[in-house]
């Protein structure tokens, strides 16, 4: 009964979005096909739709509970909720900016680098589509697909000042950092006109198909910056910091795997073809880089840790982020691997050896993997997947190293230049200015006592409150 | 009347329990604890750095039993608790100058 009325309804919005009346036998063939072929491009609009809405939750997802999970489980007990609250907090105020201008910086028409205010308060961003960006889904589903992204970049970067920063200036740097470097980088890769953007035309046409530039590399070398500026927690190295639960970080790492196809497949923009591509591709390079990092741990210490494991599945989803569509399966197999045991080198050795205190391994995993995913894409990328690259005729052009088109590697390499460049720089600028103003640690009592009752007035886990 | 503290290792809990009902103990408290005693603790491995662990999760049985029952008790608890390794934990005996039943005042062996 229920799924008749439901039916029914659905038909009705159908006939009233199309505003057609009954057809009647006059109608001649012209009219009836134009109708047809109507019909068909709305149901292929609502297909696109529904996957992209599905995406975009899956993607914000990632950030609460996925990220807020993963990372307070590493943390010590103390500062579980504190962590949690700087990925809550991002899904708050992010949405804010995005809507106000942020989306239009990153998306709306502007010069090479930066968007302009066109779309400022999102001023013709409804339901008819944006042809530059998605034809089939309404500009306001890209917009909300988007923002997903704008909100967990950010959060990434949390891992790196975890456990010292005050939630104030954690704010304050979050929304200039947002502004600063996610804004132009996004519109430099993905925007209309922007400088590397390969299907807009780009002066150096970079391949980055769901942000292995835009929101790795930026949030992990910010995040190293981060590291370096606000110097080490209290007590590190010297006293045990280990991870308060690894069984939230469990959950949290899974939900993040699962997250990732919409992270990934969703930035097919359709339902499609390629959706499925990077479908596979991103849950490809998630096995085999769980394994090579696992492996990796179990030669060197003996054992293979759950922790390891879940490290090595995030790592392989952030290399794979920048190729999953355009590359074949066997390939994610191999840049998974790769991404792996390359992390696990970062984090393992490359930190001990340096000493500083990327608390979560914001940048050994994210910054590291991006970088190494956002390269490898220019190797292994190929035309069959993704005809990306077309002639003045429409013919389509070689992808990849491998595919014989070196060239690419190099665009890459600038890609992956500039998206260093705008982090160190911006990022250094904001804590500077966030330093100077109202300061980024807390008190050394505060981090003694823990950001949860410091910051929040709470704890995560009360024990007077057994009975 | 004396106090009987036994230190054992979590996974013996049961067995130790089940061996004082069988006795006739009525009455026990069981806490959770951490500690060590020559026992040296285990390194445990995150994201490739080290940390020792030496204060191990054990479980501590605290007893107050009538003086005749004393021998009995210890009895069952090393021959319920023993694996021969080291980490089986300790046994404390100590004298207990009161008891009382908060219910009904009630003092001495009877509140036991």
């Amino acid at each position: 009964m229920l799924v008749a009325v439901l039916v029914l309804l659905f038909a009705q919005a159908l006939c009233a979005q199309s505003g057609a009346p009954a057809p009647s036998p006059s109608t001649d063939v012209t009219a009836r096909l134009a109708r047809l072929e109507q019909q068909a491009a709305e149901a292929k609009s609502s297909a696109d739709n529904a996957w992209m809405l599905t995406s975009a939750a899956l993607v914000l997802m990632m950030t609460g509970p996925g990220l807020a999970l993963f990372y307070s489980g590493l943390v010590r007990k103390k500062n579980v909720l504190g962590t949690m609250m700087q990925s809550f907090a991002l899904m708050a105020v992010i949405t804010v900016l995005w809507g106000l201008f942020s989306y239009s910086l990153s998306f709306g028409s502007g010069n090479s680098f930066i968007g302009g205010f066109h779309n400022l308060f999102l001023r013709g961003v409804g339901a008819a589509p944006d042809a530059d960006y998605a034809a089939t889904i309404p500009a306001q589903t890209f917009m909300v697909y988007q923002l997903m992204f704008a909100i967990i970049t950010p959060g990434l970067i949390a891992g790196a000042f975890a456990e010292r920063m005050k939630f104030s200036a954690m704010l304050v740097f979050m929304v200039l950092w947002s502004i600063i470097v996610y804004d132009p980088m996004a519109h430099m890769v993905w925007g209309k006109g922007g400088l590397l953007n390969a299907s807009l035309g780009g002066y150096f046409p970079t391949l980055d198909f769901a942000g292995g530039t835009v929101v790795h590399v930026t949030s992990g070398v910010s995040a190293l910056v981060c590291a370096l500026y606000l110097g080490k927690r209290v007590g590190y190295p010297k006293e045990a910091m280990p991870p308060h639960s690894v069984v939230l970080s469990f959950i949290g790492a899974c939900l993040l795997w699962v997250g990732w196809f919409g992270f990934n497949a969703g930035s097919a923009l359709a339902a499609g073809s390629l959706a499925t591509s990077a479908f596979v591709a991103t849950h490809f390079a998630a096995a085999t880089a769980a394994l090579g990092w696992a492996a990796a741990e179990w030669i060197r210490n003996g054992k293979p840790s759950v922790l390891g494991g879940i490290s090595g599945a995030v790592a392989g989803l952030v290399a794979i982020t920048p190729a999953a569509g355009f590359v074949k399966p066997m390939s994610a197999l191999l840049i998974g691997l790769i991404a792996g045991v390359f992390c696990y080198y970062m984090v393992a050795k490359v930190k001990a050896r340096f000493g500083y205190d990327d608390s979560l391994d914001a940048f050994g995993v994210h910054g590291a993997g991006g970088t190494l995913g956002a390269l490898l894409t220019g190797i292994f990328a190929v035309s069959a997947v993704n005809p990306i690259f077309k002639d003045a005729q429409g013919n389509t052009l070689k992808s990849g190293l491998f595919e014989g088109n070196a060239h690419q590697f190099l665009n890459q390499l600038v890609g992956v230049a500039i998206a260093w460049t705008l982090a160190i720089v911006g990022t250094l600028l904001i804590l500077k200015l966030v330093d100077v103003t109202i300061g980024l640690r807390v008190s050394e009592e505060e981090e003694v006592q823990g950001l949860d009752l410091s910051q929040h007035g709470e704890e995560g886990y009360y024990w007077e409150a057994s009975a | 009347m004396t106090k009987i503290e036994a230190v054992i290792q979590n996974s013996k809990l049961e067995a130790v329990k089940s061996a004082l009902q069988e006795i006739g103990v009525e009455g026990m408290t069981v806490l959770e604890v951490r500690g060590h005693g020559r026992q040296k603790g285990h390194t445990e491995v995150y994201r490739g750095r080290e940390y020792s662990v030496d204060l191990i999760p054990k479980t501590k049985l605290e007893l107050v039993l009538p003086d005749a029952m004393v021998e009995k008790a210890e009895q069952a608890i090393l021959n319920a608790a023993r694996t021969g390794k080291i980490g089986d934990g300790k046994i404390f005996r100590s004298r207990i100058d009161e008891a009382i039943r908060i219910r009904n005042d009630e003092r001495g062996e009877g509140a036991l």
